[in-house]
């Protein structure tokens, strides 16, 4: 059989082939991928496994040795643990409100900005706020409440800063669930006699379980990854991530910082590989159908109201958390004098701490960095939706894999890396230290989230369009730019606008690679705020916050004016 | 269109998929031959799964055989990638460009080939004419019905004057009368072109419709190839007599043979049939009877008790059983006949010329 299988292959190899534009694309992908996602994790192994002499666990010994590494991990793992939990939770109780309870417009709308907000704002936001309300000056507390020594700092600062954060996400997850399911379900047990809470138990829960323990795994993952916020409100309430920054910047022992990187790594590919192989399958299992007619929303009030009236609050309460770093930046002195507003923060970012090279670096870079990833994005879909050849799995899995490789473990492996170029042979030496590997790190940092929302985009198109292209005689270079692009005009535009949102906000890699010659807005702000110049923090803050939320509304002006599919949806 | 047609040439091809679930290599289709005369129109017709679409899909490249070479004309083209080769095919889904209207849809092709603008121009509305969508040029081609968006797809396939042209069940999703109407559409404009086309589908009728040539596939391999005519009065196998059109099987042993006739007994009755010159008594042999070709009566032939009778309009519906044997048959125009009731008991009786013989 073997003998005989090979002329099919053969053919496809051959027609393959006949297509240069295709095959120099797959060669730069798999170039691309190889060098800057699975080498720079590959030399993180080789660095903690191969000291000076040899193979060894010297290193693992050494840092499990040390008492200060065992506490971080048993620190991610537990605010991990409890961020998933609080999250789903909340993100369940949004969804559920949403989905099955009559809302009026304003609810409505809260609910809608509170799920674009996480997207939209710099990482450090939340705590920046958390401090500026709750910290020992903080407004509520001290200023309302009359506590003088409330800490925010540690445990808790972390995990009241991060569920806010992350909740959205697992919100508009569970939504999406929650709509899939059939209402008729839900009416039959209704039907047969259960009550409210027994149709929730009965019925919707089980349903949903699967899709929960995804909600909470995600979060888990995102809360292990994150590195701006215990850096901000950690105090000494170390995490793995921060851990690791600091053994490279202050005890300059880069061979450990490897090691615990790929502790790290560990944990989150251990996480990803139950989510994605276990958790993403019964989900899809479980709720396949489509919902067959609108759901009868709940009208009781004594349901109604106590829910609404709870989602509502804390609504607000998330939003009045954004708001605050705005307003902060105002304050003529942080903590202790509010009025009258003053502009002298602004004055001092542009004037005295460059503030308009931070913005120009920060915004150039991320303008290269996302339409790059944006196309990329888009090609590996195209490849892994539509095309069949050999590599296609490498293709996709290494994309994939980017998805949960925390940032500080990338930054550590382009350290170990690059910095001695490739292998330590002088190999694109030359891009360490420059903008180049600041960009490369910023498309390799969006590249998941951009592939994974293209390959959904492209799975909804039937597959003999492109095929009856092709058939007409158009080559896979024609066939991608005259029909699939087109058809995925929306996806690639908000791949286009995530990830350029992405880059401008990005900091866990970005910090241990920037180098002075680049002032990057997110960098400054945690230098701000380490140093307690919270109201420059802000002011960093603020101007970041107004250029991501412009790009989004660009984008979505345009999508209502440019996107071609809007015109093919409506049937 | 003044282009030499050209037939196809399938010279032994196989095709073999991995069953995603076992791991196990499987033929979905297996040492099949085939040619195809220019001009003809031939359907490719069987149960889902027995290697239609497969092959078809290899003949527009979309899929490479595993064994064997493919030609059209005299060339051989199994290392063509799909826009290269000189087909065109019509989708089941239609496949439509989305965000082209219908006049681009169907210039889309020209354009590819480099036509001057007027040129595509004159091409195009000659097409649209052609198919019946004159005017249409500037809808979008979601506000077509779904027979249109079928027109504008033969449209574009047509348009650049392929040597062959591929069906891929392109009806199913039309509605039975559209059905019907569009099938000889369909016809009217190959017949009008000229052009050599291969057709899939499952739909029997369909096949009877268009095709000057039958193929009927079963399991990847062709179980009978023939004329309309030839494949419904002389099927070689139970398979093919059942799936074009309805069949009943009645079973018995050969007793004699009286000139081009044949005697079998059938549950201890003799029945006489048409026979081949090499069937033997002693053997076991299937009839073939179509509802059509029976009837009922107070005496002779098969005695049987009605289980089924029911009035349809046009005929009298009819499930007797003969011995353990189900047996439908339809008696046309039944006005002025006896009908026979449920639990009666009667004969079946029909010519022996209008029955075929398979051996068991």
């Amino acid at each position: 059989m073997a003998a005989r299988t090979r002329q099919g292959a053969d053919l496809d190899r051959k027609k393959l082939m006949a297509d240069p534009i295709m095959v120099t694309t797959i060669c730069v992908l798999i170039a691309f991928l190889t060098l800057f996602i699975l080498y720079p994790l590959a030399i993180l192994l080789v660095d903690s496994f191969v000291g000076d002499g040899g193979f060894s666990f010297s290193v693992f010994q050494r840092i499990f040795s040390m008492p200060n590494f065992i506490r971080a991990i048993t620190n991610t793992l537990k605010v991990g643990f409890v961020v998933g939990l609080l999250s789903t939770f909340v993100g369940l109780l949004f969804a559920y409100v949403e989905v099955y309870v009559r809302l009026n417009k304003f609810v409505g709308g809260l609910f809608q900005v509170v799920s674009m907000l996480p997207v939209v704002s710099p990482p450090f936001v939340l705590s920046l706020s958390m401090i500026m309300l709750f910290g020992k000056a903080g407004i509520i507390t001290r200023h309302i409440l009359g506590i003088y020594d409330n800490s925010v700092y540690g445990y808790w600062g972390i995990v009241i800063v991060q569920t806010l954060t992350f909740f959205p996400v697992c919100y508009m997850m569970l939504k999406g669930l929650l709509k899939n399911i059939d209402p008729s379900l839900e009416e039959a047990a209704r039907d047969m006699g259960a009550s409210r809470w027994r149709v929730f138990g009965d019925v919707t829960l089980p349903l949903l379980l699967p899709g929960l323990g995804n909600a909470f795994l995600v979060t888990f993952i995102e809360s292990i990854a994150d590195f701006a916020n215990p850096m901000l409100i950690g105090g000494s309430y170390d995490t793995l991530a921060t851990t690791i920054y600091l053994q490279i910047t202050g005890a300059y022992d880069k061979a450990g910082a490897a090691a615990m990187a790929v502790v790290l790594l560990c944990i989150t590919l251990l996480m990803f590989a139950v989510q994605k192989y276990y958790l993403e399958a019964k989900t899809a299992a479980t709720l396949t159908g489509k919902a067959s007619r609108a759901r009868m929303l709940m009208e009781d009030k004594s349901v109604k109201i106590p829910l609404t009236v709870l989602c509502t609050l804390a609504a607000i309460f998330v939003i009045l958390m954004y708001i605050c770093v705005p307003i902060g930046s105002f304050f003529p002195t942080w903590g202790r004098k509010f009025f009258p507003l003053t502009g002298k923060w602004y004055e001092l970012v542009f004037t005295r701490y460059k503030g308009f090279k931070a913005f120009k670096d920060s915004f150039v870079l991320s303008l290269i960095a996302s339409p790059i990833t944006a196309l990329l994005s888009m090609i590996i879909s195209y490849l892994v939706v539509k095309r069949n050849f050999h590599g296609k799995g490498f293709i996709e899995a290494v994309s994939m894999l980017a998805m949960a490789v925390p940032g500080t473990v990338l930054g550590v492996g382009y350290i170990r890396g690059f910095s001695g170029g490739v292998f330590n042979t002088g190999f694109l030496q030359g891009i360490y230290g420059t903008g180049l590997i600041l960009i490369i790190v910023f498309i390799v940092r969006s590249l998941p989230t951009g592939t994974r929302s293209g390959i959904s985009a492209l799975r909804q198109i039937d597959k003999s369009i492109e095929e009856s292209a092709y058939d007409m005689g158009a080559d896979s270079f024609k066939v991608f730019m005259t029909v699939t692009l087109p058809l995925i005009k929306d996806s690639f535009l908000s791949g286009l606008v995530t990830s350029f949102v992405r880059s401008i906000t990005a900091i866990s890699a970005i910090i241990l690679l920037v180098t002075p010659q680049f002032l990057l807005i997110t960098v400054q702000i945690n230098e701000f705020a380490e140093k307690g110049s919270y109201s420059l923090a802000c002011a960093f803050a603020t101007i970041l916050i107004i250029i991501t939320y412009g790009a989004v509304l660009l984008m979505n002006l345009f999508t209502k004016y440019f996107g071609t599919s809007r015109k093919i949806k409506e049937d | 269109m003044g282009k030499v047609k050209k037939g196809v040439r399938l010279d032994h091809i196989s095709k073999i998929y991995q069953d995603p679930k076992t791991g196990k290599d499987f033929y979905a289709v297996k040492d099949t031959s085939l040619e195809i005369e220019p001009g003809s129109f031939v359907t490719l017709l069987g149960p889902s799964g027995c290697g239609k679409t497969t092959t078809l899909r290899m003949i527009a490249g979309f899929e490479s055989p595993d064994e064997g070479e493919i030609y059209i004309g005299d060339e051989a083209i199994n290392e063509l990638t799909p826009n290269k080769r000189d087909t065109a095919m019509v989708f089941q889904s239609y496949a439509l460009l989305p965000h082209y209207n219908v006049f681009d849809n169907v210039a889309y092709g020209l354009k590819l080939r480099k036509m001057s603008k007027d040129e595509i121009r004159k091409r195009v509305l000659g097409m649209l004419k052609l198919v019946g969508l004159e005017g249409m040029e500037g809808r979008m081609t979601n506000q077509l019905s779904g027979g249109q968006q079928q027109r504008v797809a033969l449209a574009r396939a047509l348009v650049i004057e392929p040597s062959v042209l591929l069906f891929d069940e392109p009806l199913s999703n039309l509605d039975a009368k559209l059905r019907v109407s569009m099938r000889t559409e369909i016809r009217r404009i190959q017949q009008e072109v000229g052009i050599t086309a291969i057709y899939v589908t499952h739909d029997q009728s369909e096949a009877m419709a268009l095709s000057d040539k039958i193929i009927i596939m079963e399991k990847g391999v062709v179980a009978q190839m023939g004329n309309p005519q030839e494949i419904y009065y002389h099927p070689k196998s139970e398979f093919v007599a059942d799936f074009i059109g309805e069949a009943n099987f009645l079973r018995g042993t050969m007793t004699g043979r009286d000139g081009n006739y044949v005697t079998l007994n059938i549950e201890g009755n003799s029945v006489k049939a048409v026979g081949d010159p090499g069937m033997e008594a002693g053997k076991n042999y299937t009839i073939v009877l179509r509802p059509e070709a029976a009837s009922l009566a107070d005496q002779g032939g098969l005695p049987c008790t009605v289980v089924l009778s029911c009035f349809m309009g046009s005929y009298q519906n009819y499930h007797v059983m003969v011995g353990d044997t189900l047996v439908k048959l339809e008696e046309h125009n039944p006005k002025n006949k006896r009908i026979y009731n449920v639990g009666e008991k009667c004969c079946l009786v029909f010519e022996p010329d209008s029955v075929h013989v398979l051996e068991s």
